[in-house]
């Protein structure tokens, strides 16, 4: 009884809050913290990179073609003379920030239409429909024609980077979210039949309430997986796309890019494949981990353990 | 020179049957060495080469159904089912050059045993010529009148026109012959519904289908009825096709699975380690093939709307002048270009016809080595000032370029190099690749094709089949340039027009004598570099590769890569 | 159910008719062209010529209508004069659906690639279905131990790197290094013409398919066990558990009978999905190890813009997304008696 009014005094004085909560909860657990110290580090690499290596990743050394590890190129050069490190740090700006915004996007689209094709019964039907024609559209054909179409005024509205940028986003958003919507919809039929939905529902809780507090809360978990997975996706698409004449232009390096271009060169230069599959992998990782932190640290259950 | 030859009647008497030439030894057996592995990194569709053009669809094909003709590799041609290769000396060539007579050689069978005769040349032709057939090959029998079968082994085809050049039918491999009696019934719009026919083509060749499985693989089994029999060496072939070049070439080189990968387009540093496996040899060969850019000399700006790139919507704003067109080839180094791109397939070249050697010109040299320094001066003389940018300027006018060609890791390698030695010169350069189906796709809708030409420079490859150039050098007259008019249908990319050069088309297509021809290819040749329209990198070859223990295999660029495959042996 | 199910299908046929239509309306938009890969020494004209043989000129309602002729009606009454002998109409002259490139009926080519992508594919699913299930369930029930962290590193691994990088990886390292007389060495090229007719066949077909069946398990396994995972752990922390053990279940009927049941709806819903694509093809894994399957024919199909040949391909494809879509939603019924749709 003394050990837990003492603890509720303790709690008083430090003035919780359920983020506050959520904090503390996040920072024990060792992988995410780990998760987020390599994703920090990745992205301070790609951000401040550029003014600590400052070799050109576009500038064409054709004497140091296919070189391996040396002081001039850490990391070697590709088959051109450019070099590793350089294109790495500028294709990883590209590739993380594609990675990112096509998975939020992605995630947001896919749980959006999830939840509500899986709360509302009305709705059902017209929106799994519309996921089943975006899952059943041919992508390369589909991709085409959106090149075609949107391309050119996207360029000259947004210039050529942010343009593109931006039409990549879009593109890889649009066709990956029909995945997410399945499964938040499945995991959302199942938990509104539960007994606290019910409650919550004869009380007269509005529907964007209950959606917000206790459905979504406890639909994180998949949501995280598809987050996870929803990088690695974006990024090794991001790559596809170049070769199809929509992603940037073929100097442009990304790390997708990089790797599949590496692959070519597996047996002469090994390191190619090795560094830029290693970034993604390491980047997905991080993420994989932050998102099982957030996770944990979102459920309550697990929190007050 | 080979076309003088056979023109002049200097060309021997004869020159006997392909069969007899390489006539083997009699005791030898057909089918002793078993069976042979072809990989194409592209799969077989169809058998019937007048439905495809694809190179690997005529390569299958051509170890099935064969040609009167052929070009041997160094592109002289040879009699294969004809007797001989009719002249105006050996009389099978009419004096006015409006019609050809083809002798047939005796006793040739198709594969099911029966005789091989006019009937089916004949057919032949109007199965191509029937209008509603969308006869992929039509372009052998361009301005032919008529084809009659004058007796069983005797075929004469007239023309609408005099030809100086009158090899087009029934030579090479892209003009074969196919039987009557199987086809007889698929002509015209019922041609494509003839699928059991289409796959398994009777043909004259070492060779017939076992099995076809549309894009994937076809089986082929040894013709018994085959002119020579102890030919071929090979009991049975697989003929593979599917995934990339690089693999193909792996299978071959160093894991030793295939004995024959067509087309290796990899790094050339990637290729030579394969090749030091040891397990197969590389071998290449040229034609006439250059990798080029075409210059726009119209104005591709998008606010020109529907005059984009079209004549009426007026001169290109910087590359119509002739300076910045000779500064931007100088700067370019093209021997590097070669090596990193294509090595043993690839040679520098400032010529669009570089070859065969009698067209070749020699007075566009000067490319041949880079030179920045040159082309500065150039650029200084002619009142292009570097801006603070380090872009040149003149009256309010960038030289920034767009530079579009299709996807493909050696074109784009290209590209990352010719931007920085532009940038070097002071000329900004912003990259474009586009899927090759989209780019040659020559779709109205879209805004990409090579025909639109919707930016300042584009990069491809052409090349003209057999020997002879004038169909090739037709296409920078005016009357070729694609406009909205013309539904973009036209080979004049750069937009370039000249009457002298028009006037020289219209004297080559009235000229019969080698020489003369040859005069005329490369004074043409000379005014559309002199004048900048094209941008010539690289003549480029074909690289394939073969098992060590694969013998006999001549790489041919002039025909079919299959042509002499009834000579492949094995040995251990 | 049963009136779910069937009120369900009622609706999937208007839902199809749409799809098709979208479908065909993005491939004629596509900005590609069935001459595009021909060698440049064709001339425009012939290339038009062509086109026209194609039956391109006609308008693009003319088209997909006769498409839709072709596909509903030619086909099935073929498919029942071909396997049962019934005719109906004019057996012997029906314009079935043909594709340009290869100008057979694109039924027989389906039917034809139909054996390796089943074999390649379809067991790329049952392996990774057979290795995710456990991972993600012993992942889960032992939360962070090296079991857990070492399944997470080489899930992530797997679904990261991508498969046209393990696939030439895995040919460098079988079929280059390794000595060809080796027990170790794989072919690195796919056989499709192989009959399997005796133990020595069988054993060359295994050995064919190892790798390519290896790369794509990896990738799916690595998907499945992440949701596998993160379900297990969601039910593993509810209070049915609790009351489970306390009842005195043992514990492996606690994991096995209650939680896995109640774990298995995301899981059976990437599942669902996923087996529509074992008969999209896997593109990049076919086009490495020449499997030449549907996913090639459908890639093949693409690159030369054959209408015809993607169309119907992608229709099926969406026929059997809308079909095991409602077969996922009648399982979830059973898995959670609780979902109801009435």
């Amino acid at each position: 009884m003394t050990d837990t009014a003492a603890q509720e005094q303790n709690v008083q004085s430090k003035n919780r809050s359920l983020w506050g909560d959520v904090w503390v909860q996040f920072r024990s657990h060792k992988g995410a913290m780990l998760g987020m110290v390599v994703f920090g580090i990745i992205l301070f690499g790609v951000t401040a990179g550029p003014y600590l290596w400052t070799i050109d990743p576009q500038y064409l050394d054709i004497r140091d073609k296919n070189q391996g590890i040396s002081w001039k190129h850490p990391l070697g050069t590709d088959q051109l003379g450019r070099d590793l490190l350089a294109q790495l740090i500028h294709g990883g700006r590209v590739s993380v920030a594609v990675g990112l915004a096509a998975m939020l996007l992605s995630l947001v689209l896919g749980t959006f239409i999830g939840v509500l094709a899986g709360y509302f019964k009305r709705i059902d039907g017209p929106l799994m429909r519309l996921t089943d024609l975006f899952l059943a559209l041919p992508i390369l054909p589909l991709l085409l024609v959106i090149i075609m179409l949107f391309r050119d005024t996207l360029r000259n509205a947004f210039g050529p980077e942010t343009g593109i940028f931006l039409l990549i986003v879009f593109i890889i958003g649009m066709t990956s979210w029909m995945q997410t919507a399945r499964i938040v919809r499945g995991d959302v039929l199942a938990l509104k039949e539960r007994e606290f939905i019910l409650a919550a529902n004869s009380i007269g809780t509005p529907a964007r309430r209950v959606i917000l507090r206790h459905i979504l809360p406890n639909i994180m978990s998949p949501i995280m997986v598809s987050a996870t997975l929803g990088v690695a996706t974006a990024i090794i698409t991001e790559s596809a796309l170049s070769f199809l004449g929509l992603g940037f232009p073929s100097d442009f390096p990304t790390w997708g890019r990089l790797l599949f271009d590496g692959t070519t060169f597996i047996q002469q230069s090994p390191s190619r494949v090795i560094w830029p599959g290693l970034a993604i992998s390491l980047t997905v990782l991080s993420v994989n981990f932050i998102g099982d932190g957030l996770r944990d640290a979102l459920d309550p259950r697990i929190r007050g353990r | 020179m080979n076309m003088k030859h056979i023109l002049a009647g200097a060309l021997g008497a004869t020159l006997v049957a392909g069969s007899a030439v390489y006539a083997g030894s009699h005791e030898a057996q057909q089918g002793r060495d078993g069976n042979v592995n072809i990989i194409y990194w592209q799969a077989v569709s169809i058998l019937n080469p007048f439905l495809s053009g694809g190179t690997k669809d005529i390569d299958a094909s051509n170890l099935i159904i064969e040609p009167l003709a052929r070009y041997d590799e160094e592109g002289n041609m040879i009699a294969w089912l004809a007797t001989e290769i009719p002249t105006v000396a050996n009389g099978g060539v009419a004096e006015d050059l409006t019609s050809i007579t083809w002798n047939i050689t005796p006793g040739i069978k198709w594969s099911d045993g029966t005789d091989f005769t006019s009937a089916d040349v004949v057919f032949t032709a109007e199965y191509c010529m029937n209008p509603d057939g969308g006869c992929q090959q039509l372009t052998s029998f361009s301005d032919v009148e008529s084809v009659v079968a004058v007796d069983d082994l005797t075929v004469t085809v007239t023309f609408t026109k005099p030809k100086p050049f009158p090899y087009g039918p029934f030579v090479g491999g892209t003009s074969p012959i196919i039987q009557k009696a199987q086809f007889e019934n698929c002509v015209g719009a019922e041609a494509p519904n003839c699928t059991e026919q289409n796959f398994n083509p009777i043909g004259t060749g070492p060779f017939m289908v076992d099995e076809f499985r549309a894009n994937d693989v076809v089986t082929m089994v040894a013709n018994p009825n085959y002119r020579d029999p102890s030919k071929p060496a090979f009991a049975s072939l697989t003929f593979k096709g599917g995934g990339d070049a690089a693999s193909a070439g792996r299978a071959v080189l160093e894991t030793g699975e295939f004995d024959y990968a067509w087309n290796l387009q990899i790094d050339p540093g990637v290729l030579a380690d394969m090749a030091a496996a040891g397990n197969g040899t590389v071998i290449s060969s040229y034609g006439t093939a250059v990798e080029r850019m075409m210059v726009n000399m119209t104005n591709p700006s998008a606010d020109l709307g529907d005059l984009r790139s079209t004549l009426e919507g007026g001169p290109h704003p910087f590359l119509q002048f002739a300076e910045v067109r000779r500064a931007l080839s100088v700067a370019i180094d093209r021997n590097l270009l070669a090596e990193v791109g294509y090595g043993k397939a690839g040679t520098a070249t400032c010529n669009v016809v570089p070859a065969p050697a009698i067209y070749a010109s020699t007075a566009n040299d000067e490319c041949l080595v880079q030179n920045i320094d040159l082309a500065n001066q150039i650029l200084d003389d002619a009142g292009w000032e570097m801006g603070s940018d380090g872009v040149r300027v003149k009256d309010g006018v960038r030289l920034s370029i767009l530079y579009q060609t299709s996807t493909n890791a050696v074109r784009q390698d290209t590209q990352a190099l010719v931007k920085q030695w532009w940038s070097e010169i002071g000329v900004e350069t912003e990259l474009k690749n586009i899927d090759a189906a989209v780019f040659f796709g020559g779709d109205q809708s879209s805004p990409d094709t090579f025909q639109k030409f919707f930016a300042d420079i584009e990069m491809y490859t052409n090349l003209f089949d057999g020997t002879d150039p004038e169909a090739y050098m037709n296409s920078w007259t005016c009357a070729e340039i694609p406009n909205p008019a013309n539904n973009w249908l036209g080979s004049n990319m750069p937009r370039y027009c000249n009457p002298a050069y028009d006037a020289l088309a219209t004297e080559l297509s009235t000229t019969a004598a080698i020489e003369d021809r040859a005069r005329i290819v490369r004074e043409m040749n000379d005014m559309l570099m002199s004048e900048g329209a094209m941008i010539p990198l690289v003549h480029r070859g074909r690289v394939s590769a073969h098992a060590n223990s694969l013998q006999g295999v001549i790489l041919n660029t002039w025909d079919s890569e299959m042509w002499n495959a009834a000579d492949w042996t094995r040995s251990e | 159910m049963l009136n779910y199910t069937i009120r369900r299908l009622f609706f999937t046929i208007p839902t199809l008719l749409f799809i098709s239509f979208v479908i065909f309306l993005i491939l004629d938009m596509a900005p590609n062209d069935p001459t595009g890969n021909l060698p440049m020494t064709i001339p425009p004209e012939v290339r038009e010529n062509i086109r026209k043989s194609l039956g391109l000129d006609a308008p693009m309602y003319v088209r997909y209508l006769l498409w839709c002729n072709q596909f509903f009606i030619n086909e099935p009454l073929n498919l029942l004069y071909e396997w049962f002998d019934w005719c109906i109409g004019d057996c012997e002259n029906r314009t079935r659906v043909r594709s340009w490139s290869t100008r057979s009926p694109v039924v027989d080519l389906i039917v034809e690639r139909m054996p390796q992508t089943l074999w390649v594919v379809g067991m790329s699913y049952v392996v990774g279905i057979l290795i995710a299930l456990p991972i993600g369930v012993i992942s889960a029930y032992k939360q962070y131990s090296w079991f857990d962290q070492i399944g997470t590193f080489i899930s992530m691994i797997g679904f990261s790197v991508p498969t046209f990088f393990t696939g030439v990886l895995l040919i460098v390292i079988f079929s280059v290094w390794i000595d060809q007389d080796s027990w170790f060495w794989l072919p690195s090229i796919y056989d499709t013409t192989l009959v399997v007719d005796s133990w020595g066949n069988f054993w060359l077909q295994v050995r064919q398919m190892i790798m390519p069946v290896m790369v794509l398990a990896l990738y799916n396994a690595a998907q499945l066990s992440r949701f596998m995972r993160a379900s297990m752990l969601d039910n593993l922390s509810q209070d049915y558990v609790r009351t489970a053990r306390a009842k005195g279940l043992k514990e492996k009927t606690v994991l096995l009978v209650h939680v896995l049941r109640n774990s298995m709806i995301p899981v059976v819903t990437v599942i669902a999905l996923s087996v529509p694509q074992v008969f999209g093809g896997a593109i990049i894994t076919e086009q490495i190890f020449r499997v030449n399957g549907l996913g090639q024919l459908l890639i093949i199909g693409i690159q030369g813009a054959d209408i015809p040949l993607v169309q119907t391909l992608t229709f099926i494809f969406a026929v059997l997304i809308v079909l095991f879509n409602l077969v996922a939603d009648i399982l979830y019924g059973l898995l959670d008696p609780r979902i109801r749709y009435d």
